[in-house]
């Protein structure tokens, strides 16, 4: 009865059956636990997380591998997301426990449980190899979202976000989901490798294909939240609360990158003329919206919401420019590019929502601008901190932003496109002026709300850090770098 | 002497003191804070006098190198050094840094760890500017600069100071980011290369050079700046605390000039000759309108700088006439403008301390309560003028002078300069410091003090001294001048 049943192997996936087990685990631990002593809850979580990394670190091999009849891969880019995505998700749990603290309606165990699950989903994804692979990923990160953002149910706004979330998302599932089927149709394999394999033997029926495109294109940009499929991300950033904010905001950008990597690169590359010109359309449309509506802003997660999309459409220019008329030569330079500006930006946009969390009291959200008003004179060393991150934002040396920009900025021109990088750069300097503006507030103004920061000494420390590392990776660049080129030259 | 690694110390001295300033916290330590900023900067000043006794006035090629692997993934290097035409400003530099933090000593009372450190981190980064031999990490210094002038004109400036910062630094960003664009290109012309000594021996062709140009036209000319893109100028000045204006007059300017000479003439010859009368037409509008504009200004910060604008007016042409003459007398006028223009922003500040306006017609016969104000603020009216034996005439007259050999048109209308510059300075000067005491805040204004009477001293020694003896200033530049332009008499188009 069993004949064909062959156990798969699964190393590969050990990370993802280690968090899978754990947040079960901790969901049944949790209904032990009072409200008041929510922390093991919280100390799990982070557990489990670490323990992710470590395995991750320990089962990661320079091959490609193949599990579960290939419907999973593991290599050497999905080890380095995975970390990223553990990295992100330790430093959102602890930035934002206090917030979670202050607020009853949130200070539940399904917080951290949810948030595993959508880490667990991210993984997914990451190391998706087959169309339903990467749907069952991407559910569970979205159905883990939308309850987070529901969380705080008294909140109207934070309903309205959810709902805006879920009905928008909802939609942007069914595109991606008619996208695979066609492309299913055309090519009769739901397995991405495959899928380019078929492509290269050519025997396909184009229209399908394109048409299907379209629709994955279309599908991956709601993911992403670019132009003209971003409008969820304002509201949802704002609607939700901060601490959900910080989660949406950062990690999942990690797992969309790796998606757009294995769908249109690992599987489509043959269609890369096609779904370039539609990816610099989304790509120039986002930088231009994002950074001009971010200045009309007066929220402070608002601008940062519509400055996400400005750093989506920026991040896009990098995977636009891989293929040269039909030539591959400046791939490897291209993606890495675009992989290092994802990782740079969710370092900066965990520093930005976790200032804003910091600043946060109970009954207070901090999330207008002027509450960052003469912060300088209540705090400098954290007005310092989110000089730091803003800059590195607009793209000033000497911080991470700039390399990350700059990356980007030599793989559009290797590839021969010099409009493209001079349109992008002219958008950077528009938004480059809502940025100043914080600095600006922050430096030259005077505070309205002079009590001093009450955020405990964990979280200082770790937002410290998180600006340092800003300035720090900023002179010290090559690292990074280095490690995206090596994991994509190992993967491709 | 060149085993230690001078221009690593020159730049991040004052960088490292500067946070250690930034440490002293808040206001009840400002005398430490200050004390501590003063060292730093005598130190970091210190650290480049041995930049210029054991330079090494034959060799015109790059000296004091150092050079390792920055971010290799790029093959950015972190490569410096300085030639005949930098070495020079990283002195200054360093020299003005100490006039800066004296300048704010007693008046700027509030946050005064952050206004030295800024100072300081500011001043750090500037002689990263002129030492850069990387293309990347010029472009890393030269942005990185915007920054603390960003706060320092913010923070501590006047009342219109939020405009006049927002308006520096997005002028600024606008001109450097076409200029990175432009690296990038000459990045993948040359293999993978950002090394500029690199990109100087670089064919490339006409068009190409031409696009390249005008990157790096825009980005120096917002920098010097030239007309049409100076009119941030005058706001930051304006609104800049004194310290600012100095630092913005006397080094701020200098950047885009000094890139004229690193990147456009050497890495584009064939433009820069195809467009220099572009250039030289920019320019003698700068020297000529702008002179008149400073004529009707009634305020004095604005006048000066407009009067600054007119003076880059003359290094622009300078440069761009290919003679040595004419590239050395801008140099000397880069110099002595660094002394000059700082020396007159301090003066306004003096004035500006005692009476809270900068308005011509706010003064009248200050002469009769600061004699020994006056008699130095007369000395430096008459070099911004251009009078003979002060610094200010030395370099314009080896412009004028290599622009009658060019074409003696260009030479006239830049000569009429001289009789504007002294118009407008000097009637200025007669309006506030001649006449009969104006009014009772005249009356009450007390003479210099010792500290304001040490930095204008210094300053005129240094004016003077330029005008009678500029032998060793000019000497150091010819190697590397003439090496300059053997280089850009030869054409890169292949």
């Amino acid at each position: 009865m069993f004949d064909n049943f062959v156990v798969p192997d699964l190393l590969p996936a050990a990370p993802e059956l280690f968090l899978a087990g754990m947040a079960l685990a901790i969901l049944m631990i949790d209904l032990t636990v009072k409200d008041s002593r929510r922390t093991l809850t919280f100390v799990l979580a982070q557990l489990a997380l670490i323990g992710c990394a470590i395995i991750q670190v320990y089962t990661s091999s320079q091959e490609v591998t193949y599990t579960f009849s290939h419907m999973f891969v593991d290599d050497v880019m999905a080890d380095l997301l995975k970390i990223f995505v553990y990295m992100t998700m330790i430093v959102v749990l602890f930035y934002s426990r206090g917030y979670v603290l202050d607020r009853a309606a949130m200070n539940k165990g399904e917080y951290y449980v949810l948030a595993l699950f959508a880490t667990l989903g991210m993984m997914v994804m990451i190391s998706a190899n087959n169309f339903v692979t990467i749907y069952i990923g991407l559910e569970l990160l979205s159905l883990s979202l939308y309850a987070m953002v529901a969380m705080n149910r008294d909140s109207l706004a934070s309903t309205e976000a959810a709902m805006k979330y879920f009905v928008l998302g909802a939609l942007a599932s069914g595109m991606l989901l008619y996208g695979m089927s066609m492309i299913y149709g055309a090519t009769g394999t739901l397995e991405i490798t495959q899928i380019a394999e078929r492509l290269y033997g050519g025997d396909v029926n184009k229209t399908v294909l394109v048409f299907g495109l379209v629709f994955l294109v279309s599908g991956l940009a709601f993911k992403l939240g670019v132009v003209p499929f971003h409008m969820w991300i304002p509201d949802v950033y704002h609607g939700a609360p901060t601490a959900v904010t910080l989660l949406i905001g950062s990690a999942p950008k990690l797992a969309a990158f790796a998606i757009v990597m294995r769908l249109l690169v690992g599987g489509l590359i043959t269609m890369a003329q096609d779904w370039q010109a539609m990816l610099i359309i989304l790509s120039v449309l986002s930088m231009a919206i994002g950074n001009l509506a971010a200045i009309a802003q007066t929220n402070l997660k608002r601008m940062l919401a519509y400055s996400a999309i400005s750093h989506m459409g920026f991040m896009l220019l990098g995977i636009t420019t891989g293929v040269v008329s039909g030539d591959a030569r400046y791939a490897l330079n291209a993606y890495s590019s675009a992989m290092f500006y994802v990782i740079a930006y969710v370092l900066m946009t965990a520093g930005a929502f976790g200032m804003i969390l910091l600043m946060a009291r109970a009954g207070f959200e901090a999330d207008n601008l002027d509450d960052f008003k003469g912060l300088n004179k209540r705090s400098p060393w954290f007005a310092g901190v989110m000089l730091m991150i803003m800059f590195s934002m607009a793209g000033v040396p000497f911080f991470i932003g700039f390399f990350a920009k700059f990356s980007v900025l030599q793989a559009v021109v290797a590839s021969g496109q010099i409009w493209l990088a001079i349109v992008a750069v002219i958008f950077s300097l528009i938004g480059a002026f809502y940025y100043l503006r914080v600095v600006k507030l922050m430096y030259f103004d005077a505070p309205t709300d002079e009590s001093p920061l009450t955020a405990p000494l964990d979280m200082r420390l770790l937002i410290s850090a998180n600006g340092v590392a800003i300035a720090v990776l900023g002179i010290f660049p090559q690292f990074i770098m280095s490690l995206c080129a090596y994991a994509l030259l190992r993967s491709l | 002497m060149s085993n230690y690694p001078l221009l690593s110390l020159a730049i991040w001295i004052p960088i490292v003191v500067g946070f250690l300033v930034l440490a002293t916290g808040n206001d009840r330590n400002a005398p430490m804070a200050r004390t501590l900023a003063l060292l730093g900067a005598i130190t970091g000043f210190l650290i480049t006098i041995p930049l210029w006794t054991g330079f090494d006035p034959a060799n015109g090629g790059m000296q004091f190198v150092e050079l390792s692997g920055w971010i290799p993934r790029f093959n950015i290097n972190y490569h410096l050094g300085v030639d005949g035409i930098s070495m020079l400003f990283v002195i200054l530099n360093a020299f003005i840094t100490i006039i800066v933090v004296a300048a704010g000593w007693e008046v700027i009372e509030n946050k005064v760890a952050q206004y030295n450190a800024a100072f300081l981190i500011m001043s750090g980064l500037m002689n990263g500017i002129f030492t850069s031999l990387d293309g990347i990490l010029f472009y890393v210094f030269f942005e990185a600069s915007l920054i603390p002038l960003y706060l320092i004109i913010g923070v501590w400036g006047g009342p219109n100071r939020v405009y006049a910062a927002f308006k520096f630094f997005l002028y600024t960003l606008f001109g450097s980011l076409l200029f990175l664009v432009a690296q990038m290109y000459l990045f993948f012309q040359s293999n993978g290369s950002f090394s500029i000594l690199e990109w100087h021996k670089l064919p490339i062709d006409l068009g190409a050079q031409i696009w390249i140009f005008l990157a790096f036209l825009i980005a120096f000319a917002v920098k010097v700046p030239m007309w049409p893109v100076h009119t941030w100028l005058p706001d930051a000045h304006v609104e800049a605390p004194t310290g600012g204006s100095i630092v913005l007059a006397a080094i701020g300017l200098k950047l885009g000039a000094y890139g004229f000479l690193r990147f456009s003439l050497p890495i584009v010859p064939d433009a820069a000759h195809e467009l220099s009368s572009l250039v030289v037409a920019l320019s003698l509008i700068a020297v000529v309108y702008i002179g008149f504009v400073a004529l009707v200004q009634a305020d004095m910060k604005k006048l000066v700088a407009y009067s600054s604008i007119a003076h880059m007016g003359f290094v622009t042409l300078g440069f761009f006439m290919f003679s040595a003459l004419g590239i050395e007398g801008a140099l000397v006028q880069m110099i002595s403008h660094g002394f000059v223009s700082g020396a007159m922003f301090f003066c306004i500040g003096v004035m500006y301390d005692r009476v809270h306006s900068r308005q011509i017609a706010d003064y009248g016969g200050v002469v009769n309560t600061m004699p020994k104000f006056a008699a130095l603020f007369m000395l430096f009216s008459m070099a911004n003028a251009g009078l003979p034996a002060t610094s200010g005439f030395v370099g314009e007259f080896m412009v004028i002078l290599a622009a009658v050999k060019f074409n003696f048109w260009v030479a006239f209308a830049a000569a009429t300069s001289l009789i504007v510059g002294a118009a407008y300075t000097l009637w200025m000067y007669k309006r506030v410091i001649f006449g009969d005491v104006a009014n009772k805040h005249v009356a009450e204004l007390s003479d210099i003090n010792g500290r304001e009477f040490a930095i204008l001293g210094v300053l005129a020694i240094c004016t003077l001294w330029m005008g009678l003896y500029p032998e060793p200033f000019t000497q150091v530049m010819h190697a590397s001048v003439n090496d300059l332009l053997r280089h850009v008499a030869i054409s890169k188009i292949q």
